[in-house]
């Protein structure tokens, strides 16, 4: 059992550490570590720029374990590396969602990995809302979550208008733009104030219509969704700046947020109790969260669909029953149903290009991501899915070339008339 | 070329369209005016894009100058030129299918097989396309270098597959895996007729379930392609394998050029003109790419540090005489290797009379029979051969050919050798041809044993492959890396990947220089960081010797002192250590006369192979019978005991064997027939385990329970066109065979449940199973149509509590079948009783075992690993080469109880798991005890395990042996591996005897 001698994180050490933090979605991870601070860590954010992050990662990490947990660990050895912080006056901090999935062990590894780059003194604080491992000097409160909560739901809104906007800005950089400053200001926000909800909504408002009155072209452009394990469907790390390219290649990006997995994680807390009449307690406690996240989440919906033209996210209560007939509820390791559920809510939303990233090898997505592939083409023959995997030995070229293809596949569907069109005309010509 | 593409030209423009396709390997050119392919061009670029596309587009001078030009690139290494130079580019697989949708609207599949790609397209109902992962090796590049592995031409390979008699299963997931399965059999003589053929029906294997991923293949076929233009043998393999009639499998003239045409097919439809100059113009000045691959320090900055390096490892050298100043006796060592076939020739006070090295040339009798020759007259009567010794991949047929005294593991003959050298030696690093090799060492014996994994090896023969493919000896091109300017960086990784990374290096403008250094550099990491797993130089040690043939380049020793930052000792021999080693051995067993054929018998050598199937058991391996001049015969090829090393004589002694007898109790589960119908349920993944659990609750219930029955190759066939991950374990792919053998025999319903939760054993903190076996039934249900015509069962249920089990059972079955909650609630009862007597079952025979073990002192080895690896083709049958090499083979689940479970640094939350690291434990606790684990390639969480029980064994002063197995395992490397284990045993407790001796004197 997991019982070893971890360093722990002492209330003394919450004075003078600085807690590392890594990079996975840039927006929502900006907002985190601002609230850490007004709660008394000197978090900071890492840099995921950095050269050696999967070279180190490769040396310290088995290299048959994810990529996701390779480029974690590599980030954090980076910095450790970097002598921008006092090894002794450091500790890191990581997420960690139990399961089945290996992506459990993310923590051991990186313990194992610090031992071995020499850093045995750093303590991992795990960032965890099921008391999985405890530290004095961290304390996971409610009103930290309650803020953490709302950083979460404004993250997923400035990408959602941001992605919807972007491809469509006549000056460019003006979405991007807006929504970084808008973090800053939620963000100043939260530091100062109580949270007060009826300020929330009035901020969801403002921001959705500062999006709105951003000038736009009206061109059609094709929209591609992006669906995966979660690291490397959100991280620009993780995934060789997928976003950017896409954008590049004049593609609108429809990015399920960060909100949908966090409901996943809870409801996952409900469904042992109705498979397996197991665990009422905890399935008691988590529909009560459950039903607060459905709340807000339909609240932004209707803020959306109330004030501007924007496609507004699907209602999660929406995208957990589309997997009917599809996969289980209870597959619920790694991304589980989800990662189906979010491939059909795009079909529904009308999205039929989507790319499905993950980790080379993953185990959960050979099931509920390659595995899911056949079924939701045979039921919407216009659905155009390719599937990519990322490590650290796979090249860009190889990925575009990919991605490209299912694109070109995109634009015939989405502009058929063209070539009709061309047809004719050379018809017309031949018959000249 | 004659070819009519209707109204693709413009009239009213006059102009002429350009498709060009630049693949992985060739670059393809076709023309276009009026509709009528006027001119078309293929050839081969070796990596130097951009100019090859450029003396193309001249050659066709005559044709454009003048005109109006509509230009698109395609293929994948056109992507970068495209960019560079703004012409349009278009996808290779969306213009193949542009091609085909115009010039054979009927087409319902089409393949096309480039260089390095493999794609296929299905036409009918959704377009669907297909292109090769990134971990799948080429196909073109595959054939080239298999060819250059068998030392034949592509034509000759092509020639000599149409008269094959058989076919072997080659892996055909990468290059790297056929390899290891092709020089084996290379080795034991199987004919070149018949690998050439198998090497066609691994590319066919590949492509049907690397990319067909679910979909059959199946309609008017269109085969696309250079390799498919060119290889008459893979063509006959497809078609046979697809079982096409001759209607519909198309090979059509414009194979080759389908991607140009497509390209040509797209462009004619955008804007943009241009002339002949600006085309060539702007294809002059394409060179100014940014560059974006990371590059590494020179290895020698200049050339007084090479020659400094040049001299310090001059001085590592070993005394040779010249024979004819020499009388007495000699000993002899044979390195058979899998590529390179080295003889050492050694005079009593072990100085090198005589030596050799070289390509085997897929022929390694012929060549040790040359060499014997040879040097027989160099001996005459003067020198007299007292012993011989032979190691290496072809130990076993080089010793019954050549009547070679004694055969010695290569791992020890190297060991041998490097002590010889530097006693203080604390690590060995070797790389050869295939493989990688470390030793650690610690007190005159060897501690532990590292070899590379099947999927990371070929890396001395990768360098030459790819010299080979830019048009370089290997010599010459090691020689260019030593003062390339800045290396490449290609990454770590599996050395397959590397052919996409040098792709995207050469597009960022890297030299062939940069290249070779950067191959060598990363030859090295891969070896550091994959293989061995260091983290530093001191993890590997003070004295460090490297050998290998690899190592006479220069560039990869550089790279590795480089890397680890020390000088290391590369003996002037590095490529004859095994040799020396084997030498050195034959001359420490003090014959009285060498048995080596004399040079009378030598001049009557002959050798002929053929190959059977083996009648013996229901394994049915092919066999290759070897027969020598006077009617001696050495067998190889065999899957079970024999092949380990025994031959014929089968020791009469049979040590018991957990995997053995855990098999004959499952196929003595007792199928009564029943009222209720027929269940079947799938002998795989968890099943292995829980088929007594099963059998009895739906025997109980009435049913007659049909189990799938072991696994085979055949099996796996049936069911492997439905595969929708290729990447998944080989134990979970093979599912969809035992679901097709169920379907088959007719059952009325078939049950695979989804469990996420495995039996709780309490020794960990949670009781998970991995997401592959709690989910793989919704996957096939999802992807095999054959299940749609059968009633399929995969409830969600949890077997931990009897009551909700028997819930979610009556939910599952109340309402097909009527059976009541309390007829359910006895069932499962009886289900728990049946299985927990099972496992006391097991656990008392593991306890048999060990007892027997130890009173007739024998070692026990604990294959660790998951219930389906007892399977006999999961399993490959090791449990039986172990027992053959005289171990008594216990399960892990019959000893994890044994003792307290073990204290783990990681999350124990996997049922399978806490067994392994208990297992660990208690072979920590016994002297006579040893752990192998066995891990299936593709199973992410035993990344996690793999180190953890490294840890606990290591702890406790254990070694620790790693098996990684696939859909086809090298059970040669295995006995290997098995063999070294028990050296390095027996020489530990020689040494600990010593020790014990010393200590009384």
């Amino acid at each position: 059992m997991a019982k070893s001698n971890r360093v722990i994180f002492t209330k003394a050490m919450k004075k003078n550490y600085t807690i590392l933090i890594p990079t996975m979605l840039p927006m929502h991870f900006r907002m985190f570590e601002k609230i850490l601070r007004t709660y008394g860590y000197n978090a900071v954010l890492l840099d995921d720029r950095g050269k050696n992050i999967k070279e180190l990662g490769l040396r310290y990490v088995h290299n048959d374990t994810c990529y996701p947990a390779l480029l974690v660990i590599g980030q954090f050895i980076e910095a450790l590396q970097s002598g921008n912080y006092d090894e002794n006056k450091v500790a890191l901090l990581l997420t960690q969602t139990g399961g089945g999935c290996r992506a459990s062990n993310y923590l051991a590894l990186l313990r194992k990995a610090l031992a071995k780059a020499g850093y045995p003194q750093v303590p991992v604080i795990s960032f965890n809302v099921v008391g999985m491992e405890k530290n004095p000097g961290f304390k996971i409160t409610l009103p930290l979550l309650h803020r953490l909560m709302y950083a979460a739901f404004y993250g997923d809104l400035l990408m959602l208008l941001r992605n919807q906007c972007k491809p469509y800005e006549i000056n460019s950089d003006e979405s991007e733009r807006l929504a970084e400053r808008w973090t800053d200001t939620l963000t100043a926000q939260m530091a100062q104030n109580r949270i007060l909800y009826k300020k929330v909504k009035e901020n969801y408002t403002a921001i959705i219509k500062d999006f709105e009155s951003i000038p736009k072209r009206t061109e059609n452009k094709i929209k591609v969704g992006i669906v995966g394990e979660i690291f490397v469907k959100f991280s620009p790390l993780g995934n060789n700046h997928l976003e950017d390219f896409l954008f590049s290649e004049g593609a609108e990006v429809v990015m399920p947020g960060l909100v949908d997995f966090c409901l996943y994680v809870v409801y996952d807390g409900i469904v042992d109790y109705k498979l397996y009449n197991i665990r009422w307690l905890k399935s008691v406690l988590t529909s009560i969260v459950y039903k607060i996240f459905i709340k807000k989440q339909q609240d932004i919906i209707d803020l959306i669909t109330k004030n501007s033209s924007f496609m507004p996210p699907t209602s999660f209560e929406k995208t957990r029953t589309l997997t009917k007939d599809y996969i289980g509820l209870g597959a619920k390791m790694g991304e589980g149903w989800l990662l189906c559920a979010e491939m059909l809510e795009l079909v529904e939303q009308g999205v039929n290009n989507i790319v499905c990233t993950q980790p080379f090898g993953c185990l959960p997505n050979h099931i509920m991501g390659k595995g899911m592939m056949k079924p939701i083409r045979e039921r919407h023959s216009n659905v155009n899915i390719v599937a990519i995997d990322y490590d650290p030995g796979a090249t860009n070229i190889n990925q575009e070339n990919r991605i490209k293809l299912m694109l070109s596949n995109a634009k015939e569907r989405q502009y058929p008339d063209t070539e009709n069109q061309s047809q004719k005309k050379e018809e017309t010509l031949a018959g000249v | 070329m004659y070819l009519k593409i209707n109204g693709i030209s413009d009239s009213a423009q006059n102009n002429i369209i350009l498709g060009i396709d630049i693949g992985s390997t060739t670059t393809k050119l076709v023309l276009i005016e009026n509709d009528e392919v006027i001119f078309c061009s293929y050839e081969r670029h070796l990596l130097q894009v951009r100019q090859k596309t450029l003396d193309l587009v001249k050659k066709a001078e005559s044709f454009l100058r003048g005109r109006n030009l509509k230009v698109a690139i395609s293929g994948s290494a056109g992507l970068g030129l495209a960019r560079a130079t703004g012409i349009p580019f278009v996808q290779e697989v969306f213009a193949t299918g542009e091609t085909v949708k115009r010039l054979a609207p009927d087409t319902s599949v089409a393949i096309e097989l480039g260089g390095e790609d493999a794609k296929v397209i299905f036409f009918e109902g959704s377009i669907e396309e297909r292109m090769n992962g990134s971990c799948a090796g080429g196909t073109g590049a595959f054939i080239d270098q298999m060819a250059s592995l068998m030392n034949i031409t592509n034509e000759e390979m092509d020639r000599l597959s149409l008269n094959h008699k058989r076919i072997y299963p080659i892996a055909s997931r990468c290059g790297v895996f056929a390899k290891s399965d092709i020089q084996p059999l290379l080795n034991q003589g199987a004919s070149k007729e018949d690998i050439a053929a198998s090497i066609y029906a691994a590319v066919v294997n590949q492509t049907i379930a690397g990319l067909a991923q679910g979909r059959r293949i199946k309609g008017k076929v269109m085969f696309l392609g250079g390799p498919l233009y060119y290889c008459l043998g893979l063509r006959q393999a497809f078609v046979e394998m697809l079982k096409l009639g001759k209607e519909n499998a198309v090979f059509p003239e414009y194979a080759r050029f389908a991607v140009a045409i497509g390209a040509c097919i797209y462009t004619a439809k955008q804007q943009g003109e241009y002339t002949y100059e600006q085309l060539c113009n702007i294809l002059e000045d394409a060179t100014s790419e940014t560059t974006q691959t990371s590059r590494l320090r020179p290895l020698f900055n200049n050339n007084s540090e090479y020659e400094e390096f040049k001299t310090r490892h001059s001085k590592a050298s070993l005394e040779t005489i010249d024979p004819n100043n020499y009388d007495g006796d000699a000993y002899l060592g044979i390195d058979c290797g899998s590529t390179t076939t080295k003889l050492v020739l050694m005079s009593a006070d072990k100085r090198i009379l005589f030596s050799y090295y070289d390509s085997n040339k897929g022929n390694p009798l012929e060549i040790i029979r040359e060499q014997l020759h040879k040097l027989y007259n160099i001996c005459g009567n003067k020198i007299k051969i007292m012993g011989s010794a032979v190691t290496g991949y072809g130990e076993e047929l080089i010793k019954h050919a050549f009547h070679i005294d004694t055969g010695i593991v290569e791992t020890m003959a190297h060991f041998n050798a490097t002590r010889h050298f530097n006693p203080e030696v604390d690590f060995i690093l070797d790389i050869g041809g295939q493989d990688i090799k470390c030793f650690k060492i610690r007190g005159d014996a060897i501690d532990s044993i590292m070899l590379n994994e099947a999927c990371s090896s070929g890396c001395g023969s990768f360098i030459e492959t790819f010299a080979h493919s830019m048009g370089h000896n290997v010599e010459d091109f090691a020689k260019l890396g030593l003062f390339a300017k800045s290396p490449v960086d290609l990454g770590s990784r599996c050395t397959v990947f590397m052919n996409s990374s040098v792709k995207q290096a050469q597009k960022d403008g890297a030299t062939v220089e940069d290249i070779s250094a950067g191959l060598s550099v990363s030859v090295v990491k891969n070896a550091i960081y994959k293989v061995i797993r260091a983290n530093s130089a001191s993890d590997l040690g003070e004295n460090i010797v490297t050998q290998g043939g690899t190592f006479l380049n220069d560039s990869v020793l550089r790279s590795f002192e480089l890397e680890i930052g020390h000088n290391v000792i590369r003996p002037q021999i590095a490529e004859l250590m095994g040799a020396f080693g084997a030498a050195l051995h034959a001359r420490s067993l003090n014959l009285p006369q060498s048995s080596i054929l004399t040079p009378d018998e030598l001049n009557r050598f002959t050798h002929t192979s053929k190959s059977v199937n083996c009648n013996g058991c229901t394994n049915r391996c092919f066999l290759t019978i070897n027969s020598f001049q006077n009617g001696e015969r050495y067998v190889s090829g065999y899957k079970c005991e024999r092949g380990a090393g025994n031959g014929d004589a089968v020791s009469s002694e049979v040590l018991p064997n957990l995997f053995h007898y855990k098999r004959e109790k499952i196929a003595g589960l007792s199928h009564i027939s029943g009222k209720r119908g027929r269940i079947g349920i799938p002998l795989a993944l968890g099943m292995y385990e829980m088929a007594p659990f099963w059998t009895e609750i739906f025997s109980k219930l009435g049913f007659e329970v049909v189990l799938s029955g072991f696994s085979s190759r055949k099996l796996y066939s049936k069911g492997q066109y439905s595969i929708p991950s290729d990447t998944a374990c080989y134990p979970a792919k093979i599912m969809h065979g035992h679901i097709e053998e169920l379907i088959e025999r007719e059952v009325d319903v078939i049950f695979y449940p989804c469990l996420t939760y495995n039996f709780d054993e309490k020794t960990g903190s949670n009781h998970y199973n991995c997401p592959v076996v709690a989910y793989y039934s919704e996957l096939l249900a999802g992807n095999m149509d054959s299940l749609k015509k059968t009633k399929f069962l995969y409830p969600y249920l949890f077997i931990n509590k009897p009551k909700e089990l028997a819930k979610g059972l009556y939910k599952c079955f109340f309402d097909d079948y009527g059976i009541k909650l309390t007829e359910i609630r006895r069932a499962v009862d009886a289900g728990y009783v049946a299985y927990d007597k099972w496992m006391q079952d097991i656990r008392a025979k593991g306890l048999d075992a060990i007892e027997y073990a130890r009173k007739n002192s024998r070692r026990v080895m604990i294959l660790a690993s998951r219930p389906y690896h007892i399977d006999p083709e999961i399993g490959h049958g090791i449990d039986k080469l172990a027992s053959a090499l005289g171990f008594v083979v216990v399960s892990e689940d019959s000893v994890a109880s044994l003792t307290t479970p073990a204290q783990v640094d990681v999350i124990n939350q996997w049922t399978y798991h806490a067994r392994l690291y208990n297992a660990a434990k208690y072979a920590t606790e016994h002297a006579d005890t040893e752990l192998v684990q066995l891990v299936s390639f593709g199973c992410g969480i035993d990344a996690i395990t793999t180190d953890e029980v490294r840890s606990i064994l290591e702890r406790g002063g254990k070694l620790y042996t790693q098996i990684k197995i696939d859909e086809i395992t090298n059970l040669g490397a295995v006995n290997i591996r098995l063999r070294s284990l028990l050296g390095a045993l027996e020489q530990k407790s020689r040494k600990s005897r010593k020790g014990d001796l010393l200590l009384k004197g």
